[in-house]
């Protein structure tokens, strides 16, 4: 009995103090907690100069999109993170229409059109930040080595000379992937679209998971051909791999990456800060400081000259409002899986 | 039992008079709640906050330690006594947490009426020390007044023990991961149904067979079957073939073919992948020479079945490794002597002597090689081509862009009954033989050599392996070393500068970028080690040494949270531990338990590998002689499974370092972890400073494991550890 005791002391001893010592509950005054899906640099970046300006206090944690959205999901009944900033706008507009943000109430009179679209659809629970161009990006030296012609169009996409040198995401899991599927309907129509992606879907080697992977294996010459957004490929292009890349002819989609504040957020005025920072023309011109090439949504920001020059480049007009609700991409996606991608 | 009742039933009452019930601000160890214990609404302990700040609730479901203080004072009956700690300390239990979970942070769920008034509509944040010393005190007294009523042979450390695993594993195990399964039952409009299970369930693009006629892929559900079976008799075989020449022959090198052994548990996910990917790829190294040279045309066969095979043969074969040697070494010389005394020769001796004798080991390797490449996700994420298995399928129904958490739901639990199968079919296995071999008696012979075709083919397999574990690890170090991995060969310190810059202009400050998330994650693995290999190792002796009702089930229940992909035990830990009763989400608390109670079943499965071989005739000469249960582990058992120890912390640690999967969810901007850090970069397309940090995560790991080694040694036999001569002996003409 005794020894019972003794070791039952020293179990409870243990058990006792290791989860008082992290007990703690979250201060409140002047905080902010930040979920960021940009890159790490510009995160960091971004954080260093909001703090030395307004003097908040900002704790931030850097994750991907999707797995933002499944935290703010699980935990919004009593959630932790007061802003999510950065990452397509997709998953940001799903958690609008999933009310899972709040309208920041900011003015966004400064920004281009399409940031303001983006917080229009959203009642603006989302606010534009940035503009990537989706686009294609071939390995130069495994073209030349496989005497190949650089593709320009999404058409020749679909040429036979490329077949299994092409890699693209899968849309069901990628949004990257299903920005392309989203474009290409829009260009082509609906049934010569999924034609076309049929056509295509013959040359590619690999569905991949993530967005940005293809134009990773495109950079190390395991496939020749990626598709994927343009400020991914520029990133690899300026850290030394040979690719180049490619604003298809017929015109080409983008994503507009968002800012949002969590519904029930505890430091609200602080997110409401870090929104109108991130909005203004001072903060985005340090994107290039951090390689950082995306189109700034601030009209008074400069464009960094890698940034893909939207000006001369077609880009198509859009329709978010359709093909980023939740009724549109299922259909889209039953059809791509069975037309498309069953026969992988 | 009185005594140990009241001492439990002391702590119990300090707990509630002089601990603040709730979470302090600060953490516990701040003692800023010491000034306001009794007047501040916030730092209160549950007596304060019932009588002073309207928390009635409190009260009403602290007086069964009243109760228990009346029955300890009055009631003088034993049995009695014990059947009434039993009841009260159940309603004790029952009452605390019924309102921990009625009375949420925004007032009260149910029963609104009750709980008008200030207190009751402000609601209550998580438990905090006072709560759960009161709940500990809670559990010891129902402990013991079940030994008091006979349960367990009477034995209050044993009940204790089972009770405290048992209530453990319940809250940080099923609670958590009830949360997400109910969801497979889900229907659109929230309902609950079973129709929308069976649609997902026998769903073609699980349980597809297309493959077996046509050139398509099967459903994921085959591939991930397929693919776990060959990767856990792989790792085994391998493993068994580690273990023996560890153990059985002269081989020189003995040493270091050890550390080549542990080295891929210690790499963190995806650069293994991506050594592969740089080596055999289409413009891999390996790919590009046999191209040049042999004209081998160069293709993309690693993307698919075989390039996740060879990943996880690496990652895996040093956990099977750790299983065996222990079991391998285990075995008793006498056995092997008589054997060959019996004219058996060196074969023989091995197929029906020493092997049977290892299947402990071997079906525990094994159904740890099958549940790990079950809930592997990197190495499939990275080389699986269009080769889809379970993992992946559940991660993107979860964070792709089209969530169903139904639908993820739904592929964990054909993975759960998969790994239930496998499961099941090793206990049929290993059927009810004995396989003691560490018998206390004297057998101070020497283990049998192999036989020459046996110890050619374990060679065989070996040393190829290990030169390739060293040409992978090479070149991760190479790539941590060089501008751009795989593209741009010039050599630069650049990454590790960048990572882990010291500047010492002003006292020492650590300015590199990964320091932060480095010493989170020191010191988050370091607390979470010993824990898992306490509560594995607890877990194991019971489920060898102790008969109880549902010890089967109870087996089974502590395999769970490794056998469920790391995804889904993030996420639900998010839904289970981000509200009160127990909140815990954003600490670093929650970090630790997943670790503790995803990992532990490694020490469980090691732990009773090693138990099986201990004979009971040793406990029970300990208990004869008169020590209790306690000494008897103390003295007699802990002893013994030195290598158990070794393992079990070991890969807790190394675990606690390297995952991924459920840390992604929990990591918060405050306890931020080195895999989820390195992610981050590989994301963003910066491998250099990504492997420069795995890199010197290696070389720390490596570092720890063989302090380890050194510090917990080995665990002496009274065998002579030598092999014997080649020259087969001659005994039985002697």
């Amino acid at each position: 009995m005794k020894t019972g005791l003794k070791l039952g002391l020293a179990f409870s001893g243990m058990l006792v103090a290791f989860p008082a010592m992290f007990f703690a509950a979250p201060a409140l005054s002047d905080e902010l907690n930040m979920v960021c899906s940009n890159e790490q640099d510009w995160c960091d970046l971004m954080v260093a100069n909001f703090e030395a300006k307004t003097g908040i206090n900002v704790a931030m944690v850097r994750k991907s999109t999707g797995e933002t959205l499944a935290q703010v999901r699980a935990e919004s009944s009593n959630p932790k993170i007061d802003i999510w900033w950065g990452g397509t706008g997709d998953p940001h507009l799903v958690a609008a229409q999933e009310g899972l943000t709040q309208a920041s109430g900011v003015d966004t009179s400064e920004l281009q059109d399409w940031a303001v679209n983006l917080s229009n659809i959203s009642e603006g629970k989302t606010i534009g930040i940035h503009l990537g161009v989706l686009g294609v990006a071939y390995n130069t030296e495994v073209l030349a080595e496989k005497g190949l012609n650089p593709p320009a169009c999404w058409m020749d996409l679909t040429k036979a000379e490329y077949k299994g040198e092409i890699q693209v995401a899968n849309p069901n899991s990628s949004g990257t992937a299903y920005t392309e599927l989203a474009t290409i309907v829009q260009v082509f129509g609906e049934d010569e679209g999924f034609k076309i992606l049929k056509d295509i879907g013959e040359n590619i080697n690999q569905y991949t998971k993530s967005g940005s992977a293809p134009s990773k294996a495109a950079g190390r010459g395991e496939t020749t051909i990626s598709i994927g957004f343009q400020h991914d490929m520029i990133k690899l292009a300026i850290a030394g791999f040979p690719l180049a890349i490619v604003t298809p002819c017929e015109g080409t989609g983008y994503e507009v990456g968002g800012v949002s504040i969590i519904a029930g957020a505890k430091n609200f005025d602080s997110a409401k800060k870090w929104v109108e920072y991130v909005i203004s023309a001072e903060a985005q011109n340090h994107g290039p400081e951090v390689n950082v090439f995306n189109v700034p949504s601030n009209k008074n920001a400069t464009i960094p000259k890698e940034a893909p020059p939207i000006a001369s480049l077609k880009l198509i007009d859009y329709d978010f409002a359709t093909y980023g609700s939740s009724e549109t991409r299922e259909r889209l996606l039953a059809r791509w899986d069975a037309e498309v991608g069953d026969l992988n | 039992m009185r005594k140990t009742a009241i001492i439990w039933q002391i702590i119990g009452l300090l707990g509630a008079l002089l601990f603040p019930w709730y979470m302090v601000q600060g953490g516990f160890f701040s003692f800023s709640w010491v000034g306001g214990i009794f007047s501040d609404p916030k730092n209160a302990s549950a007596f304060a906050q019932g009588l002073f700040h309207q928390k009635w609730w409190l009260i009403t479901s602290l007086l069964p330690l009243v109760g228990t203080a009346l029955a300890l004072l009055f009631i003088k009956n034993t049995k009695l006594l014990a059947k009434f700690l039993v009841m009260i300390s159940i309603a004790g239990l029952v009452l605390i947490f019924a309102q921990g979970f009625i009375v949420s942070r925004t007032g009260a769920r149910i029963f609104a009426d009750l709980f008008v008034g200030g207190a009751g509509e402000a609601g209550q944040v998580g438990f905090g020390a006072g709560a759960f010393v009161v709940l500990f005190s809670q559990l010891f007294i129902l402990t013991t007044g079940f030994s008091g009523l006979g349960k367990g042979r009477g034995d209050a450390f044993i009940v204790g023990l089972i009770g405290l695993i048992v209530s453990l594993v319940g809250v940080f195990v099923f609670f958590p991961v009830s949360h997400i399964l109910i969801q497979a039952f889900e229907g659109p409009e929230g309902n609950l149904g079973l129709a929308e299970f069976f649609d997902n369930f026998t769903s073609s693009r699980i349980w597809g067979v297309r493959c077996l006629y046509e050139a398509n892929s099967c459903g994921t559900a085959w591939n991930s079957l397929f693919l776990a079976i060959m990767t856990g008799a792989g790792t085994t075989l391998l493993g068994l073939a580690f273990a023996l020449i560890a153990t059985r022959t002269n081989f020189r090198a003995k040493r270091l073919l050890r550390v080549l052994t542990i080295i891929p548990i210690i790499t963190p996910p995806f650069v293994i992948g991506l050594a592969l990917i740089l080596l055999f790829g289409r413009s891999g190294m390996v790919s590009e020479f046999l191209y040049d040279h042999f004209d081998v045309e160069k293709t993309r066969w690693l993307y698919g079945f075989w390039g996740i095979y060879i990943a996880q043969l690496l990652s895996f074969t040093p956990i099977a490794f750790l299983v065996l040697i222990g079991v391998v070494e285990g075995v008793s010389p006498s056995m092997e002597e008589a054997s060959q005394t019996l004219n058996g020769d060196r074969w023989q001796t091995f197929r029906f002597v020493s092997f049977p004798l290892m299947r402990p080991g071997l079906a525990n390797a094994f159904l740890l090689g099958f549940i790990e490449s079950m809930a592997d996700f990197g190495n499939p994420l990275v080389l699986g081509g269009n080769y889809s298995v379970l993992s992946t399928e559940i991660y993107f129904s979860i964070v792709g862009a089209v969530a169903n958490s139904g639908k993820a739901a739904t592929l964990a639990i054909v993975l759960l009954s998969m790994t239930l199968g496998a499961f099941l079919l090793q206990r049929m296995w290993l059927g009810k033989k004995s396989y003691a071999t560490v018998t206390g008696k004297g057998d101070s012979g020497q283990h049998a050599s192999l036989n020459p075709l046996l110890r050619g083919f374990c060679y065989a397999t070996t040393i190829p392996w290990a030169i390739f574990t060293v040409i992978v690890y090479s070149m991760i170090v190479f790539g941590s070393f060089v501008k751009l991995w795989g593209y741009d060969h010039s050599f630069t310190f650049a990454h590790y500068i960048r990572a882990f810059s010291i500047n010492f202009t002003d006292g020492i400050r650590f300015t590199g970028v990964a320091w932060d998330s480095y010493f989170t994650t020191l010191t988050i693995s370091s607390i979470a080690a010993p824990l898992t290999t306490i509560v594995g190792l607890a877990t194991a002796y019971l489920l060898v040494r102790q008969k109880f009702v549902g010890k089967q089930v109870f087996e089974f229940s502590t395999m769970l949270s490794f056998a469920i992909p790391g995804t889904v035990i993030g996420v639900s830990y998010i839904l289970a531990f981000n509200v009160p009763p127990i909140e815990l989400t954003g600490t670093s608390i929650i970090l630790i338990l997943v670790f503790v109670f995803r990992n532990m079943p490694v020490g469980v499965r090691g732990g009773i590998a090693a138990m099986s071989q201990l004979d009971k005739s040793l406990d029970e000469a300990s208990i004869t002689l008169g020590a209790n249960s306690f000494t008897t582990v103390r003295k007699i058992i802990v002893p013994l499974m030195g290598p158990a120890i070794l393992a079990a912390l070991t890969y807790s640690f190394v675990r606690a370092i390297t995952s991924v999967s459920a840390v992604i969810f929990l990591v918060s901007a405050k306890h931020n972890m080195a895999t989820s850090f390195i992610i981050g970069r590989v994301e963003n397309g910066e491998f250099g400073i990504a492997i420069a940090y795995s890199t010197v995560l290696i070389v720390t790991m490596l570092s720890v494991i063989l302090l380890l080694q050194f510090i917990i040694g080995k665990r002496r036999l009274r065998r002579e550890n030598r092999i014997q001569k080649h020259t087969k002996t001659k005994v039985a003409q002697a």
